[in-house]
Formats: C-alpha cells, structure tokens, sequence
C-alpha cells in the first residue's frame, strides 16, 4: 500500500535519513524501533509528509506523496497520525476532537457540489439546447454532523469513555487522552495508522491500555506503522520489524528471527541493552 | 471651599439648561463607537497581519506578504495617533478625494493602529500555542488555514484575551486626541460645557469620572468573559 522508495531527509546539512527503502502491504503491523536519533520518528513524519522528503519517493494510493504538488490534505485524510504528546484540541470537547475532521471534510465537499451546482444553474440559463444536470447532494450539513457525531459515540464506547463525551481533554488521564486521541484518528477510516511513541508520554501503568487498543486494531486488519520502545508489543503484534539506526535500515525482518537471531552487530547491542 | 459648590451649581445649570448632557451623550456615544469598531477592525486586520506573518515561509508569496506587515506594523507603531488622524484626514482624504467624517475617520486611525498593536499581541499568542495542535491538524488533512481558524486562533485569542482588554482600555482614553479632526467626543463635549460655564475644574474630573467608569465596566466584561473561556483549562 505504500511504498518507500529511497528517501532521504536532510535538516540543514545533517542528513537524517539516508535511503530508506520498505514497502508496507495492506495489514501489516510494522514496528520500527532503533536508539534515539537514529531517524525512525523523521522516518514516520516523513510518510504523511509531516516532513517534506527532501529525496526519493513514497508511493501511496499510486500517487508520490514526496512530490510537493500533489495535495497532501486529500491524502492524509486516509493516513491517521497518533502522537507521543497526544495532542487533542485543548478548546475542543472530546467528542468535537472526533468529530472535527469528519465534519469539516463532509461540510467541505458538500460546499463544493453545491458551487459547481450553481455553476451549472447558471450555464443552463444561457444555453437552451444542452442542459446539464445538476450534481446530486449526497446530504446535508445537520445529517453529516448527525452521522458523524453517531460515529464519534460508537468509537467512544468501544473505548469506555461514551461518559467523557462533553468533557474538556485537560480533564483526562494519559491513558484516555491517547485513546481518545487513536479514536480520532479512526473517525476518519484510514486505510492506514501511523504511531509516533504511543505510549512513550505515559505513566507505566496506562501504556497497558493504550496496547490493548492497539492491539485490537491489529486483530482488525487495520494497516499500522508504529514507532516505539515496547518490545514485548512489537515481539507479541508485529508481523515486521524495521530496526534504524543514523537514518538506514540495518535489519528488517519478521519478529521471531528479528529478535531470536539477530544479525546485525548495531541490532544485537541494542536489544541487550534493551531487552535486559 | 465654598466657591466650590458655587462651580458645581455652574457646571450642573449648563450641563441641563444650556443642552450640555446632550454633548455629553453624543460625545459618549462617539467615544464608545470608535473605540469598539476600532477594536473591531484592529482584531480582524491585526489577526489577518498575524497569521501572515506565522505562515512557514518557503515560498516566495508568503514572504513578500510578511514584509509588506512588516512594514505595516512599523509605520503604525512609529508615528503618534494623532499624526496619523491629521495626515489621514488633512492628507489621505484630498488626496483621495473622499469625503467623510471626522468620527469615520477616527474609526478607521483607531482600527488600523490599534490592528499593528493586536497583531504582535496575538503573534505572541499563536506563537505560545502549542505546535502540536497544528500538527494534529494538518495531519487529519486538514488545511493551514482553517486549523488556524477552528483550533489555534481561539486557544491563541483566549492566552491573550488580557492584554486584548488593555488594547480596548487604551484605545477608549485615546479617543480625547480625536477632537483634531473634528470628531465630538466625550473630551469636546466637557470642554463645550467649560467654556460655557468659564470654569473647567468641575468638567474634567467628572469627564475624568467617566472615564474611569467606562473602564472599569469593560474590565468586569473582560474578566466574566476569561471566565467562560477558561472553562476548558478547568479539571472539575
């Protein structure tokens, strides 16, 4: 679904990434873990364009996203971003954190049938012979809103927090804010998730359930990109792991070989660093 | 101390007899209109310059943009109000062959001089939002331009909403320099009633009265209003 084809990122003259090369299929649970600085998180932001690309391709949908003239909004609206610091919308409620970008995007293509409607009203008006008609409306604002907001109450049961709807985000947890915040992501219907140190924010004893969140999302089939710390998530979840370091790949693999015999010397100092 | 209430009786015999609270009344009502739709204008344009100038600046438009407020912000913000109501009003206006008022024009001074004030203020207040909040924006597909609007404006108008009373504040005491132009407002009305009376000691500190009065309301106003927008900052 999308390929990364030699991507390269430079801050300045500091080269982050230095061609990066994977290509991550539909249902793939991929862990990226590696030591801090090694690129993996500008690898990640570099997938939705968070950070332009300055080299090399990501093919997504068949279009290259690293090209700057495709439109990115299009885009990222079906690649969810989840982030270490959450960041929900502190002036929003919850349930308007959910339901912001469905409704905005809803709202926003109903404002662009309509113009092209009143386009055409006019042209008829002119040219009696060809009359062209008219775009149907699909629905109107009150009933996106209505179904948007009907979505945003089943994503919030699903996570227990159906109570915490019109409450502000300052009044929740860590733990509730990250799925609150992984919720959201999902009111848009991504085909794919990207995870920027989930649980790397959290107090120990809330990363269990952000996990198992993720973990059901995993058993969905849903398309996630996760970068993290928590081995024991990528062994259990993953189907492959990327492991960084200054900006390359050096091992990628499905977990059992990846973390029962690694091969690379880099890899095998890391996890006895931090799997002991 | 005598004499005094003699003045109070002279004062209170024009403000009555001689249509003074009329002056007063219009010069009020001058005063207010100016200070709010100037506050108006200032919000909008000084918001509009502010964001211009925290657009990321790759490309060549948003630059020459910034430049452009750059400059705006720099000559409003060097040159006294009451420069820019003459030059506005004797040199703008013939030259422009436009006529207006001196209150129309007060409103427009204000607006545009209190907007390069307002800009930097709320400059400051995007600034301090977290930038993260954009992230997250942006990264649902959502455009610059309305994450601005829908999530990082309002959490930046509300981090600045006191300086934004001290904006209005001033602008209500700066109004007394537009009588240069011709405008009535609460500083000619007082003084209309002085030299009617030939004693100005009585008019000004009730000018000065309500003044102080004018201010303290709106800095109840402000302080009901970061009440209600503080309501998401609260844990309860």
């Amino acid at each position: 679904m999308i390929d990364v084809i030699n991507l390269e990122k430079q801050f300045g003259q500091n080269k982050v990434l230095n061609g990066i090369s994977v290509t991550i299929e539909k249902g793939d649970i991929m862990v990226v873990i590696g030591p801090s600085g090694s690129g993996k998180s500008t690898f990640l932001r570099c997938l939705n364009c968070m950070e332009d690309p300055t080299g090399g391709q990501i093919i997504f949908n068949g279009e290259n996203l690293a090209d700057l003239s495709v439109d990115i909004n299009i885009h990222r609206r079906h690649m969810g971003m989840v982030f270490q610091h959450f960041n929900l919308f502190s002036n929003k409620t919850v349930i308007e954190n959910i339901m912001l970008a469905p409704v905005y995007v809803g709202c926003s293509d109903l404002k662009k049938i309509k113009r092209k409607n009143r386009s055409t009203k006019i042209k008829n008006l002119f040219s009696s012979s060809s009359q062209q008609e008219l775009l149907p409306v699909p629905m109107t604002k009150a009933q996106i809103t209505a179904n948007a907001k009907k979505q945003a109450m089943e994503l919030l049961d699903r996570i227990g927090l159906a109570d915490k709807a019109d409450v502000y985000p300052s009044t929740l947890s860590g733990g509730q804010k990250q799925r609150v915040a992984i919720v959201r992501s999902l009111a848009m219907n991504p085909d794919v998730i990207l995870f920027d140190e989930p649980t790397s924010a959290l107090d120990p004893e809330m990363v269990g359930e952000v996990l198992d969140l993720m973990k059901s999302l995993a058993k969905e089939g849903m398309t996630m990109v996760i970068v993290t710390h928590e081995m024991g998530f990528a062994k259990e979840v993953a189907n492959k792991v990327l492991f960084m370091d200054e900006g390359r790949i050096l091992e990628s693999g499905a977990p059992d070989e990846f973390f029962g015999n690694p091969g690379n010397q880099r890899l095998k100092d890391f996890l006895s660093k931090v799997l002991s | 101390m005598g004499n005094f209430s003699q003045k109070i009786d002279r004062f209170i015999e024009v403000f009555i007899d001689y249509n003074g609270y009329l002056k007063v009344m219009e010069g009020l009502k001058n005063t207010l209109i100016i200070a709010v739709l100037g506050l108006v204008i200032g919000i909008l344009l000084g918001t509009l310059i502010a964001t211009v100038r925290v657009v990321p600046k790759y490309k060549r438009l948003p630059r020459i943009l910034n430049t452009v407020c750059n400059f705006y912000v720099g000559l409003f913000r060097g040159t006294p109000m009451v420069v820019q109501l003459l030059i506005f009003y004797y040199v703008m206006l013939p030259i422009l062959n436009l006529h207006m008022t001196g209150v129309q024009v007060a409103v427009f001074v204000f607006g545009f001089n209190s907007a390069a004030y307002i800009s930097e203020m709320m400059r400051a207040g995007i600034q301090s939002v977290d930038p993260g909040q954009m992230e997250a924006g942006r990264a649902m597909g959502l455009g610059f331009w309305p994450v601005m609007r829908k999530i990082v404006i309002p959490q930046a108008v509300k981090n600045i909403l006191p300086t934004l009373g001290n904006e209005f504040i001033s602008l209500i005491k700066e109004t007394s320099v537009v009588s240069f132009v011709g405008a009535a407002d609460l500083y000619t009305a007082f003084n209309y009633i002085g030299s009617n009376s030939y004693e100005f000691m009585v008019p000004y500190l009730v000018m000065a009265v309500i003044y102080i009065v004018l201010v303290l309301i709106i800095s109840l106003g402000i302080k009901l209003m970061e009440r209600s927008l503080g309501k998401s900052d609260r844990r309860h």
